[in-house]
């Protein structure tokens, strides 16, 4: 008996070890909880966008709080103020570690529009 | 397993009626919702041209929708443009007019009925608009529009504007700035022309200035014929 929960030690130890060392590495830029608790916003952030994508497009309703452009003003890069510019930027690094293909950026702007004012000011 | 037979059922009422609640009141607000709460369902957004003031040769209102949309502003065929400057001549009489040319956000829009998918739509303020979430690149909306208002994005766009969302394989055409309109300003064409050619506002506002001048002055639709009623309209024709 003991011998088996030795070896299942053994074998628990490089498994954890494992994880924590493969789990993505996120620039989360100013970070912060502005809507819902991390663990609730890593399940369910994709339900808030595309209800808020319907409502504006359709309606015209720009509510700030839950837009794409919410998000990517807090959570771009401080370096290059972008979510999708490297391989650990914010929305890239979990979506690459879950295998799920990231579109929203083939048409929306991933920097922060803050910055993207400054550079296209003239 | 009486008991869990009632769970499941009581569980299923409850989703049910979840389901109505959402599904009612997101209809009845589809219908009657908008940007700007203090007008709901009466606001037409419009532009009359005074097409005398148009100066030939002028490209500020193209040049000012370029920027603000992100558009290249190239001219070739599978170059987007949202706003085209044209030029026009009465051949009989030799008059030469010039007149900017851009969606004209119909009552009726044919580009709305010929739509497989429902991405090209008409907001309840009148404004037409392409819903790129739902847009399979299609093109039949290019063809039913007989103002040739449409663009197809063909090649993959990179830093578009934050406001301006635009990918390939979507159609796209003026979208009157919706994006500065909810926001309370007006399109970017309207503000850029010096001579105050294009006045934009709310048709259905008898107390706005466009309201007031299409009242008392000459104003056409541009194929009239085909009773779309478009929101833009032209005068000097």
């Amino acid at each position: 008996m003991k011998r088996l929960v030795l070896l299942l030690l053994c074998l628990c130890v490089p498994a954890v070890w494992a994880t924590e060392s493969s789990l993505p590495k996120i620039d989360i830029g100013k970070g912060g909880e502005c809507v819902k608790d991390v663990q609730w916003m890593r399940k369910n952030h994709m339900h808030l966008l595309v209800h808020q994508r319907d409502e504006t497009v359709l309606k015209g309703v720009r509510e700030v709080k839950n837009s794409l452009k919410n998000c990517i003003e807090c959570h771009a890069s401080i370096k290059d103020d972008s979510v999708i510019a490297r391989e650990d930027s914010f929305c890239v690094a979990c979506h690459k570690y879950e295998a799920v293909k990231l579109d929203c950026f083939e048409c929306h702007s991933g920097v922060r529009k803050s910055a993207w004012l400054k550079r296209n000011a003239k | 397993m009486s008991d869990i037979n009632l769970q499941r059922r009581n569980f299923l009422k409850t989703a049910a009626g979840a389901a109505m609640v959402t599904v009612a009141p997101g209809m009845l607000l589809f219908d009657v919702a908008h940007g700007n709460p203090q007008s709901v369902g009466k606001v037409r957004w419009g532009m009359l041209i005074d097409t005398a003031a148009c100066v030939p040769g002028c490209n500020d209102c193209v040049t000012a929708c370029n920027k603000e949309n992100g558009l290249s502003g190239g001219t070739a065929a599978t170059d987007s443009q949202w706003i085209r400057k044209i030029e026009i001549k009465d051949i009989s009489s030799g008059r030469e007019v010039s007149l900017p040319m851009m969606c004209q956000h119909c009552e009726s829009p044919p580009c709305v009925d010929v739509c497989p998918t429902g991405a090209s739509f008409k907001r309840v303020d009148g404004i037409v608009l392409v819903d790129k979430h739902r847009c399979i690149g299609c093109r039949y909306c290019m063809m039913a529009c007989p103002y040739k208002a449409r663009s197809f994005v063909h090649e993959p766009l990179q830093d578009q504007n934050p406001d301006v969302p635009r990918g390939k394989g979507t159609v796209e055409s003026c979208t009157l700035c919706v994006h500065r309109i909810d926001q309370g300003g007006q399109p970017a064409c309207a503000e850029a022309c010096a001579n105050k050619v294009i006045l934009f506002g709310d048709l259905n506002d008898p107390e706005s200035a466009i309201a007031k001048k299409v009242k008392s002055v000459v104003s056409t639709q541009i194929r009239a014929d085909l009773k779309l009623n478009p929101g833009v309209r032209y005068q000097g024709l």
